[in-house]
């Protein structure tokens, strides 16, 4: 019997570092400061958009990983963003005394209530979503655009049915408000903790996703699921997985932005998911990463865009996109399998 | 005679080919048929969103691309005809140089859009569309000064389109021979003209390309067609027509907002038509739309006696609210997807056998 080689850790070749999109955040950052002109409103805006960024990470997130593990591009996604906050609604209103409330402890204990309702909601109805709806058109992209697009219509229209044809107002709780003033710039709190909020669901999506076997698994199913499936393990159950919890960071988008806007309506999903697909095609369809810096990207120019020219801010986002697709056209990250 | 006239396309079912004489046959005598103001708008937006939704089948049911930015091209064609009668006054020439530059605008959107996305996949299309389409609809309300903004414009037509216009002085059949018969006879031959085209298209060879295209885009590059090509080439026939039909519709309503041009809503109802009237076969588009202009004049108001009945059942009235139409059709819409993707032409047509 011959000795066979066992390879080591040591003898695999760490994958390089990409830094290239990573320095175009502070750059892009940097090249907006002379043209406002202001210090401080430079800082405003730009902690505005990291939190305008962060949220919409979050929405987005889930959409991306599930394209690329199962090739599924859900356009319904917006559903979840609506409902989640609508949801939200449901304990928020009536413990409005709480929310209300002069004590931290009592506004967040309400607001993590709404948000677990929200979340919880939200992953049961991406879990019917997925059963119902796409499970029958699975490797059907056509079918898929139009399944997804007419269940978003029905969420749409049943938000109406059970709340209401009216708006919603949803005020940010009493220690949420207001903003902390930092030598001449006005920073609100609320966006200080949007971002915080942020960077807890990258940093824990980061680690599932690098240092535990579900996370590898699902990485290596972006790969090749093929080859997962292969080796024996259930991609489909893996597939669920991962479209429950997207669609729950979906409804946790929802809140987010609805207490941003501090207004609901059944058109908010629909709405923001314009922002969601530019920020998936910037950062390579099924790359976590590249949607992180893409939804940064998309909500720095945004707000940038916004204060220099208000009358172009949404078609900046569209000239972002060009620009970076004509540098990498498959987007800043692209997942090698497609 | 008419093998020609139809490019040799029959629609192939008794039922259908009834069906499809019967909408013809009313549509061009609807002036004489109808009196009132309202169903004459019915028989308009039927015309024009007959064009509309083939055009849109060009892309999503023969070349199998989903596009969310077909309204956008409409609205172009809406908005060229309409500022330039705004501006420059309600002369024919300021129509022709409208819709010459909304024809321009609109080949030249569709060209980059096309060669831009339809590299890569159907999927990237339909997203980039997306954005794209909505970026325009914000842009045409943020630029008010130019587009007017929410509100959008109202504008004078050429004398003879007028309704104060009289060709002849005499009444035929009891109706006024007047500038708003001209104009829906201008949108009726306009689309009807149309229509043949895209059926001339769709049985070219050309079209055949397409459906390959549609049918496995790997084997029709195999075969030597160059299909970003004739993707592209697609994607600009179907944004010139919509175009034109913007145009019909603006001449129709003398007014060119975002509501009835750029809204989602619209592309939704595009979607709507093309699925269940059928993909893939421009009679479809027909059926389609007639159904639909139909149901959305008319069983919006027997929802309201339904809702009305049942204000006592606080959620089944709901359900049932007239506002809550699109609900019925979104459900409508998923199932025909699942269980009749072929639509009304494709069920006619299986019935013969």
């Amino acid at each position: 019997m011959t000795p066979i080689a066992t390879p080591t850790d040591a003898e695999l070749p760490k994958l390089k570092l990409d830094w290239a999109p990573l320095l175009v955040l502070p750059a892009l950052a940097l090249a907006a400061l002379p043209l406002i002109g202001s210090a401080p409103t430079w800082v405003t805006l730009t902690i505005a958009g990291l939190a305008m960024g962060m949220m919409i990470f979050i929405m987005a997130s889930g959409l991306t990983l599930v394209f690329g593990l199962m090739d599924v591009l859900n356009f319904g996604h917006g559903a979840f963003v609506t409902v989640g906050a609508f949801t939200a609604t449901l304990v928020l209103l009536p413990m409005q005394g709480w929310m209300q409330a002069d004590s931290v402890l009592m506004n967040l204990t309400a607001l993590s209530l709404a948000v677990a309702l929200a979340m919880g909601v939200t992953g049961l109805l991406g879990w019917a979503f997925e059963r119902v709806i796409i499970m029958p058109v699975y490797g059907q992209h056509l079918k898929q655009i139009l399944i997804t697009m007419g269940g978003m219509i029905v969420a749409e229209q049943m938000i109406h049915v059970v709340w209401g044809p009216d708006q919603i107002p949803l005020p940010l709780p009493a220690s949420f408000r207001g903003a902390i003033i930092f030598g001449d710039a006005a920073i609100e709190k609320y966006r200080l903790i949007a971002v915080a909020v942020g960077l807890i669901v990258f940093v824990a999506m980061f680690l599932v996703l690098n240092r535990t076997k579900v996370g590898l698994l699902i990485r290596a199913g972006v790969e090749n699921g093929e080859m997962v499936e292969a080796l024996g393990y259930r991609i489909r159950r893996l597939f669920v997985g991962v479209f429950i919890a997207g669609s729950a960071l979906a409804g946790l988008g929802g809140v987010l932005w609805g207490l941003y806007k501090e207004m609901l309506t059944a058109a908010m999903g629909s709405e923001i998911m314009v922002l969601v697909f530019i920020v998936i095609i910037i950062g390579g369809l099924g790359s976590v990463g590249g949607c992180f810096i893409g939804a940064l990207l998309v909500a720095l120019v945004a707000n940038y865009a916004g204060f220099l020219v208000p009358k172009i801010a949404l078609a900046s986002n569209i000239l972002l996109m060009v620009a970076i697709l004509l540098w990498r056209p498959q987007g800043l990250y692209p997942v090698a399998k497609r | 005679m008419l093998h020609r006239l139809l490019s040799g396309d029959f629609p192939r079912s008794l039922w259908l080919s009834g069906a499809l004489a019967l909408l013809v046959l009313v549509l061009a005598l609807a002036p004489f048929l109808f009196t009132g103001a309202r169903a004459m708008n019915v028989a308009a937006t039927i015309c024009v969103f007959i064009v509309l939704v083939a055009s849109y089948d060009l892309l999503l049911g023969y070349t199998g691309i989903v596009s969310f930015a077909h309204t956008m091209f409409y609205g172009i064609g809406a908005y060229g005809v309409g500022l330039a009668l705004y501006s420059i006054g309600p002369t024919w020439g300021a129509m022709a140089l409208g819709l010459g530059i909304a024809l321009l605008l609109s080949l030249a959107l569709a060209l980059v859009i096309g060669l831009f996305s339809l590299r890569v996949k159907a999927i990237f299309y339909a997203m980039i569309t997306l954005a794209v389409a909505s970026a325009f609809a914000i842009l045409a309300s943020q630029l008010s000064d130019f587009t007017g903004g929410e509100d959008g414009r109202t504008f004078s037509v050429p004398e003879m389109l007028r309704p104060g216009f009289r060709l002849i002085e005499a009444e035929v059949f009891g109706t006024a021979i007047n500038g708003k018969l001209i104009t829906y006879y201008l949108l009726f031959f306009g689309a009807l003209a149309i229509f043949l085209f895209l059926l001339r298209v769709v049985n070219s060879p050309f079209g055949r390309v397409l459906q390959a295209i549609r049918e496995n885009d790997f084997r029709a590059e195999a075969l030597g067609y160059r299909t970003v090509v004739y993707r592209t080439l697609a994607n600009c026939l179907a944004a010139a027509t919509a175009t034109l039909a913007g145009a019909l519709m603006a001449l129709w309503l003398r007014y060119a907002g975002p509501q009835t041009t750029l809204s989602f809503t619209i592309m939704m109802d595009i979607l709507l038509i093309v699925v269940i009237g059928g993909m893939g076969t421009l009679y479809g588009a027909m059926i389609g739309s007639a159904l639909f202009i139909l149901a959305q004049n008319y069983l919006q108001a027997l929802m309201k006696q339904a809702s009305d009945a049942l204000t006592a059942v606080p959620v089944l009235a709901n359900l049932l609210h007239p506002d809550r139409w699109l609900l019925w059709l979104g459900v409508f819409f998923v199932l025909s997807v699942y269980f009749f993707p072929t639509g009304i032409v494709g069920k006619l047509r299986a019935l013969k056998r």
